[in-house]
């Protein structure tokens, strides 16, 4: 199948990008990744610049690859990461869009990469439960309901690529933010410091020029990994509780 | 050709480890904060590493080629992780772990590393529960388990079937804490492009800014290596796009030496290819074998209907069907190790019953299953264990719980429902045993120069057992080189912070300078793509998953011709000074150019078949793998010596625990 390409060119951070025309031939079994590698590999041949984007496990899990196409964070399919997109889903004479995430948390480097160290920095805020290592009780000294192992595993299950920030209209981070709160927050272990943790987390957030909330639900449509907005009501009940009931700033 | 001293502690093998930790030398905590370690890799070795180091009060500076150290592709395990923790009360217990890696890895692992490891296993069960990784649980709240290839015990601790992600995402958050606490100075986006030596210790590394370009020096007291493996010699593998051997292939070219590089795991359930734009392969966790049945059909005329089209491989009746794991290998039938399973595959799609359009497949079936576990809850729901569609419905509810993900991977690639209609499977580059020669304080042969994780060779011999991989990493992170560095670092109290302002230094980085220019310079016609596709195929051809002298003569013949074009048509486009992702693959092709030659003179020189080398020269009669124990029961390993010249050394293993026996798993 032939396809048309509209896909975002830009050097730099500090310079003004555009959309380039290309072409390309692909078949039906490829991976939309493979598709770009063909068109790649065809730009090399040419000696021109090949289109800078970031990818690697290429399994869907390690969060790496992002783009928007034809204006859907990781593209058209539910629950499915742009690497693990498959060009059946195209057909002969389609035109694709292809721009990388836009949010101003997520400065483009090159192309279609951005910067996503401000979803690291939150989680250096308090994502984490301060165990040392050589701390640890045996494993099964705190029993764990199923159920609430399962919701937790359901909240760690977030791939950290940022497509809820690229679907949504305030570029929030919410989903993002909530999906670790509710992971450790569900257990046990990580209830010792779900106030503090929670607090300095929406902090650190904000810090970062995340927007806000506002009941959109994008970030859940678009979220490759199904994470869910209850997580969003989860957070804000914990923080508002821990702004009540914690003198710490 | 020089004996190596693995420094193994002296004692009963149940004692070395804990009387080592009692009597190896500390460093005091003041001195601790004076001191510095350099990091490189943020998979499960280099994260808990750097995290663990950092909590004792030295100070941390980690290193990663991605964005965040989150993406480490330790997080595409699936499986599962081992721990001799004997919770299923079904015999498990630390020597049963010790021996059965042992055992798996076709003996060609050090004794006193593998018990170590094996001790250290359950704690970091405890470990990772403590940091919040949501590990399965039973009804009743404890922790679930479920058994993998080669044993007999259930004790592989799962995530669904993403517990590499759990685990990992549980090392970053404590290397996060850390980050946050000021005690690592987190580098993202930079590779290490060299090593720096100084009066023969390791005391820096060359790394590359990757947005920026820039070149940059980075000091310290010594240097940890976690880089991973380098299946990615052979383009299309399981692992992630970026995995490559720069870090460790430089450590080499600075005096390392290289562990069993021909000790290669070929992972029996992938998914098939389907074209020449394939750009790497998809792995379908080990655990499916607990449950899928391996077949393919008995009669040529069933293969040929079903390349045609005109069968489906539900409409083969089971009698026409051939099991032949279960045929061959009654006593573990599918739960037979990664190599025996590989090579049987490898097998039947020889003989041309393979199941695809290219001969290359195999089926992987849950069809049993399904039916097994839907009648079983039929019976536990006082439903009827006779209605087929409601037992179907029941059954393939249970197989969803246990694999949905997986499942939900292969549909998305294939467009099949494994439900309905049994995966295609076939064989492909996994993991590498082979890697960095550590001795027992996971030290290589330049002072003060560490490897941990995938990226050394220690603990999995000539196979690894499923669910090993990540006990291994975070063995030796959170547990293992914790107290082995200070064996180095205990002797360094008195050494001031190293200044990259050192002629070495300057040295060091004119050199990587010069290589990279060298490369931009060449301007030719072929991207580095192609240059490493035609690589992988020469060694998947030639140093596969079996191999034979003349092959690998002629291997490494081909190899050399297209080496020495690669430096005289590989066309890179842009500079050094800016984000570019061409220039980063380039210099990790030339690495893995070198590397695949000493595979082949390593595969080469090892006349035996053990794990997952198999030399065909070297079979019984029915086609298993033949072992030499009277010449070949040491570790080989290679010094570079220039430009395609290599030494071997040896490290010989002595067993006084087990008695070496042919691996039988009929």
């Amino acid at each position: 199948m032939k396809l048309k390409l509209k896909i975002w060119r830009q050097k730099n951070q500090n310079s003004k990008g555009k959309f380039s025309n290309y072409t390309v031939e692909a078949s039906p079994e490829m991976s939309f990744l493979e598709m770009l590698d063909v068109l790649n590999q065809q730009l090399i041949e040419n000696k021109e610049e090949p289109v800078a984007f970031e990818h690697d496990c290429r399994e869907g899990i390690c969060g790496t690859c992002s783009m928007v196409i034809n204006g859907q964070p990781h593209g058209p399919m539910g629950l499915t990461t742009t690497c693990q997109l498959h060009m059946r889903h195209y057909k002969d004479g389609d035109t694709i869009v292809i721009e990388p995430f836009r949010a101003n948390s997520f400065p483009v480097i090159k192309d279609l990469v951005v910067d996503r160290a401000s979803f690291d920095r939150i989680i250096e805020a308090g994502g984490f439960i301060s165990v040392n290592t050589g701390q640890a009780p045996d494993g099964n000294t705190i029993p764990i309901e199923q159920d609430e192992a399962k919701k937790s595993f359901d909240a760690a299950a977030c791939i950290g690529c940022g497509a809820c920030v690229a679907a949504c209209p305030n570029s929030s981070a919410m989903l993002f933010t909530s999906a670790k709160v509710a992971h450790l927050g569900y257990l046990p272990q990580g209830q010792v410091e779900q106030g503090k943790r929670v607090k300095r987390m929406v902090v650190q957030m904000d810090k970062e020029g995340f927007g806000n909330c506002s009941n959109t639900y994008a970030c859940e449509a678009e979220c490759p990994k199904g994470i869910s907005v209850a997580n969003i009501a989860k957070m804000n009940r914990a923080y508002f509780s821990a702004v009540v009931s914690t003198d710490e700033k | 050709m020089t004996k190596l001293n693995a420094k193994i502690p002296e004692g009963p093998l149940s004692d070395k480890w804990r009387k080592y930790r009692s009597t190896v030398d500390l460093v005091a905590p003041n001195n601790k904060r004076k001191l510095e370690i350099i990091v490189v890799g943020t998979g499960l070795a280099g994260a808990s590493a750097a995290a663990t180091l950092a909590e004792l009060g030295y100070k941390v500076k980690a290193f990663t080629f991605h964005d965040s150290p989150r993406r480490a592709h330790s997080i595409a395990a699936q499986g599962g992780i081992n721990a001799a923790k004997n919770y299923q009360n079904d015999g498990d217990s630390v020597f049963r772990l010790f021996y059965d890696t042992i055992k798996g890895g076709d003996y060609r692992s050090r004794e006193a590393n593998v018990h170590r490891l094996a001790e250290v296993s359950t704690s970091i069960i405890d470990q990772c529960v403590a940091q919040g990784v949501p590990f399965a649980r039973e009804y009743g709240g404890t922790l679930a388990n479920r058994s993998f290839g080669g044993v007999q015990v259930s004790r592989t601790f799962y995530a669904r079937g993403q517990t590499g992600q759990q685990l990992l995402i549980g090392a970053y958050q404590a290397l996060s804490r850390q980050v946050s606490l000021g005690n690592v100075k987190m580098y993202n986006r930079h590779e290490m492009l060299d090593l720096v030596k100084v009066d023969g210790k390791a005391r820096g590394i060359i790394a590359r800014n990757l947005v920026t370009g820039e070149l940059e020096r980075h000091a310290a007291h010594c240097v940890v290596l976690g880089t991973g493996g380098y299946g990615n010699v052979y383009y299309l593998s399981t692992n992630a796009m970026n995995s490559n051997v720069t870090a460790a292939w430089r450590a080499v070219r600075r005096g390392a030496y290289m562990a069993n590089p021909c000790f290669c795991q070929i992972h029996p359930t992938c998914i098939p290819v389907s074209g020449s734009y394939q750009s790497k392969l998809t792995l379908m966790s080990e655990s499916l074998r607990n449950d899928g049945r391996v077949w393919v059909p008995k009669s040529k005329e069933d293969v040929k209907a079903i390349r045609e089209g005109s069968k489906k491989p539900t409409e083969i009746p089971e009698e026409d069907r051939d099991y032949y794991l279960e045929r061959k290998y009654p006593a573990f039938g599918n739960l037979v190790p990664r190599d025996v399973a590989s090579r049987a595959a490898k097998e039947v799609c020889d003989e041309g019953r393979g199941v695809n359009k290219s001969g290359l497949a195999v089926y992987l079936d849950f069809h049993d299953a399904i039916i097994r576990y839907g009648k079983a809850e039929a019976n536990a729901n006082g439903l009827d264990p006779n209605d087929a569609a409601l037992v179907k419905k029941l059954g393939t509810k249970v197989i969803e719980a246990k694999y949905g993900n997986l499942f939900e991977i292969y549909e998305k690639i294939k467009g099949d429902d494994p439900y309905k209609t049994p995966m295609t499977i076939y064989p492909a580059i996994h993991y590498t045993m082979g890697g960095l020669w550590v001795d027992y304080n996971l030290e290589t042969t330049v002072p003060g120069l560490f490897a941990i994780g995938e990226a050394n060779f220690s603990d999995h011999g000539a196979n690894r057992l499923g669910a090993s991989a990540l006990m291994q990493g975070l063995a030796d992170g959170y547990f293992v080189l914790p107290y082995t560095i200070g064996s180095f670092l205990s002797k360094e109290i008195k050494t001031p912070p190293i200044s990259t302002d050192l002629d070495e230094f300057a040295r060091t980085e004119s050199e990587v300078r010069e290589r990279l220019t060298g490369l931009l310079k060449v301007q030719g016609d072929k991207s580095v793509e192609s240059f490493h596709r035609e690589l992988g195929l020469i060694l998947w051809d030639y140093c596969g998953m079996s191999r034979n002298a003349e092959g690998l003569k002629k291997g490494r013949e081909l190899l050399q011709k297209l080496k020495k074009e690669y430096y005289e048509n590989v066309f890179i486009p842009g500079t050094m000074d800016e984000y570019n992702p061409e220039l980063e693959k380039a210099t990790r092709v030339a690495d893995f150019f070198e590397l695949g030659e000493m595979m082949m003179v390593d595969a080469l020189h090892r006349n035996e078949s053990c794990g997952g080398h198999f030399r065909e020269e070297y079979q019984t009669e029915d086609g298993e793998a033949l072992r030499d124990d009277e010449n070949y029961t040491y570790v080989s390993t290679w010094e570079w010596k220039g430009d395609g010249e290599i030494t071997e050394h040896r490290e010989p293993l002595v067993f006084e625990n087990v008695e070496l026996k042919t691996r039988s798993y009929k």
